[in-house]
């Protein structure tokens, strides 16, 4: 076991992927001799030379789409997003081409694709470089889209994504990049639980809390809170938004009665509405009160001095989870 | 958005130029049928190799004046015709090698045609039976692109991969005039150009957009935008299909060779609408199509072949013979063609199916089964 920085886990799993595969590639803007804005990829270009670890021309449709014809060719091309506000220019490449053409082709071609995006706010920056849009790629058909929030994780899904013959949209949770956990770079991936499970990562027998991403941590900030006033909140990492994993959420909610949900992204319309709506459908006998969701406002994300009113905080959290006990 | 009279957009040129009088052309084979030669391209064709082109160009027509028909008949859903276009498509088609790859917008019908395509998987897709659903590398043919040139960039992908294969191959990206205006083939020329990829980008410049004429797209000639981007651009006669030959043969070769990509303008006509669904006689006038018939792309060919009795008399007519059995054969094969069975609809998502895909299709099943349990218990107690 090492200790390493959630960042220096991907850069790890990124290695490995590099090293295991050689049609893997890496593509994006200042991923090469800067290593990444994030540093996600730090050194790679220099061991693995300037034709595996592409620095691209700034254009986000012109990286994803060469991406595909990569793909088509026979390589496995890991792009780098800079920030989830600049994701948008490559919306035709990512949801009108690289979702379909599995269908399209009737199953002749496969994209297996990885589109890395740090997403997420509370860093104080400016804008578009704080938002979470991973539903507009969950409510896609043909892509498969995950949410890593701790070291370990983030070293194997990055890994587990890479071997997928489907495209895989990958956030990273990017105010978590410097959280530490500890991570085995020894063995490889194939104990690792498969990247489109949840996990429990706190067991409890009052709420189930479901999260992804940036707010698991919140969110078992806010269960050890709730343990002082005598309330046990189970905490699961969803890991896998599309698909979920509803057998996964249903287990956990039969058992407790209540759930809360909580993403960063605006609750109306987000995940939190599918996750509301499944677990209605299939644990209406067992839910003591209906299915609450913490989240971001009807709003664009708002100026940085103003993001903390914005974020689901612990606060904001175990106020929800205390109105699931008014019913 | 409302636009006050007067302060209307810049005039724009009522009728394209012709070519010829702007210069800047190449053009092997006149629209009267007479051979002129070009030092930058000699032309490497026997007789039978222009005879054999001569039939491609009548029978990828023939397929377009059937498919139209089916349309009408209400066998298709729509249909992009390639009237016009045929020997921009096989002129540059022919001057391919067998692994060269090929990314087509939905009107390269001529081009699926060379590269061994059953026009019915054509007809497949514009009938709603598939969203097309070949093997692309099998004929090294990718799928129809609908939006407009999201291929490029795919092209240009796929050359990148070449060059990290060190293969012997380049790539050809189709495309016409309307999309030099997106963002993605602009992108496509800039990671063409700084890659330095194997890739021949070749737009059929057929002068409309749907209704919008070239000049709405470009305020210079189309070929010239390639030096912006840092590689060579030529235009050639896009209805003279000895010279799209010969021009796309070259630059495939020089994209071979490692020289890099090049833009070529095929300079021709969409005498058709733009697709079934479109009626040109709202935004063009008749006696610019009028012009352009009298630059046939197949025309020329016979007049030649005639001309330099490089072709009897029965070849003309064994040809028509086979065009029309080839319509026969694609019109029949459309109106057998069986829909899909319900449950396809849930093939081919992901590479294997996801938990709610498998839950979906087990629920839409079984609902589906309800009525066939039904139908048995109504015959059941007549």
């Amino acid at each position: 076991m090492t200790t390493l920085t959630l960042s220096k886990a991907l850069n790890a799993g990124l290695r490995k992927a590099l090293e295991n595969d050689p049609k893997v590639l890496i593509m994006g803007e200042d991923v090469g001799k800067l290593g990444g804005v994030f540093r996600v990829t730090d050194g790679l270009q220099k061991d693995f030379g300037e034709a595996r670890v592409i620095d691209t021309p700034l254009a986000e449709s012109g990286i994803v789409g060469t991406a595909i014809g990569l793909a088509l060719r026979g390589y496995r091309p890991v792009c780098e997003i800079q920030f989830d506000g600049f994701v948008y220019p490559a919306a035709d490449q990512i949801i009108s081409q690289l979702a379909k053409m599995r269908y399209r082709s009737r199953g002749h071609v496969s994209l297996p694709i990885v589109i890395r995006i740090p997403f997420g706010g509370g860093i104080g920056a400016v804008e578009h470089h704080s938002e979470s849009p991973e539903v507009i790629f969950a409510h896609t058909a043909g892509l498969r889209v995950v949410a890593c929030a701790d070291a370990a994780d983030a070293f194997a899904m990055i890994q587990q994504s890479i071997s997928s013959d489907d495209p895989v949209i990958f956030f990273e949770p990017k105010r978590r990049y410097w959280d530490k956990g500890e991570v085995d770079t020894v063995a490889g991936v194939t104990g690792a639980l498969p990247f489109d499970q949840a996990k429990t990562v706190l067991d409890g027998t009052d709420v189930t809390l479901l999260t992804y991403g940036p707010t698991v941590r919140t969110g078992l900030e806010s269960a050890l809170a709730a343990r002082q006033a005598g309330r046990s909140i189970e905490v699961l990492d969803l890991r896998s938004l599309s698909p979920l994993d509803v057998d996964t959420i249903c287990a956990s909610v039969r058992k407790t009665g209540r759930c809360v949900v909580v993403h960063e992204a605006p609750v109306y319309a987000g995940l939190g509405a599918e996750i509301a709506a499944r677990v209605t459908e299939q644990c209406f006998y067992h839910l003591e009160a209906p299915v609450l969701r913490v989240g971001g406002f009807a709003t664009p994300y708002p100026p940085s001095r103003l993001e903390d009113h914005y974020l689901p905080d612990l606060d904001r959290i175990l106020d929800a989870v205390d109105r699931t006990f008014g019913y | 958005m409302t636009v006050e009279s007067g302060a209307a957009t810049t005039a724009a040129q009522p009728t394209p130029e012709m070519p010829d009088q702007a210069g800047e052309f190449i053009q092997l084979l006149t629209p009267e049928g007479e051979r002129i030669d070009h030092p930058d391209y000699p032309l490497d064709l026997s007789a039978a190799d222009i005879r054999a082109m001569y039939r491609d160009l009548v029978l990828v027509r023939r397929i377009d004046t059937e498919a139209i028909s089916l349309q009408r008949q209400g066998e298709l859903g729509i249909w992009a015709s390639l009237l016009g276009q045929e020997a921009a498509q096989i002129g540059s088609a022919r001057g391919l090698e067998p692994t060269d790859m090929v990314f087509p917008t939905y009107r390269e019908h001529g081009v699926a045609w060379c590269r061994g395509i059953d026009p019915v998987r054509l007809l497949e897709l514009y009938r709603g039976v598939s969203h097309g659903g070949w093997d692309p590398e099998e004929h090294k043919f990718h799928l129809y692109t609908i939006v407009i040139g999201s291929q490029t960039l795919h092209a240009t992908g796929y050359a990148m991969g070449i060059q990290r294969d060190g293969a012997d191959e380049a790539v050809i990206a189709y495309f016409g005039d309307g999309a030099t205006s997106q963002g993605d083939v602009n992108e496509a020329f800039v990671f063409a150009s700084v890659f330095n990829a194997p890739i021949v980008f070749f737009c059929q410049n057929n002068q409309w957009a749907i209704s919008a004429p070239l000049e709405r797209q470009s305020r210079v000639p189309l070929y010239q935008r390639a030096r912006g981007f840092g590689f060579p651009g030529v235009r050639v006669d896009g209805n003279d299909v000895l010279a799209c030959y010969a021009v796309t043969k070259k630059a495939m070769q020089a994209a071979r060779e490692g020289q890099g990509p090049t833009l070529i303008e095929a300079y021709t006509y969409r005498m058709g609408a733009h697709t079934t669904t479109d009626d040109p006689t709202r935004y063009r006038l008749a006696s610019e199509l009028e012009m352009w018939k009298l630059r046939d792309p197949i025309e020329r060919v016979r007049a030649y072949l005639v001309r330099t009795g490089l072709a009897e008399p029965d070849f003309f007519a064994e040809v028509e013979a086979e065009a029309k059995q080839l319509g026969a054969r694609v019109r029949e094969a459309c109106r057998t063609m069986p829909d899909p069975p319900p449950l396809a609809i849930f093939d081919n998502v992901y590479a294997e199916p996801t938990s709610i895909l498998r839950a979906e299709r087990e629920q839409y099943a079984a609902y589906l089964d309800s009525f066939a349990s039904e139908e048995n218990e109504e015959a059941s107690s007549r």
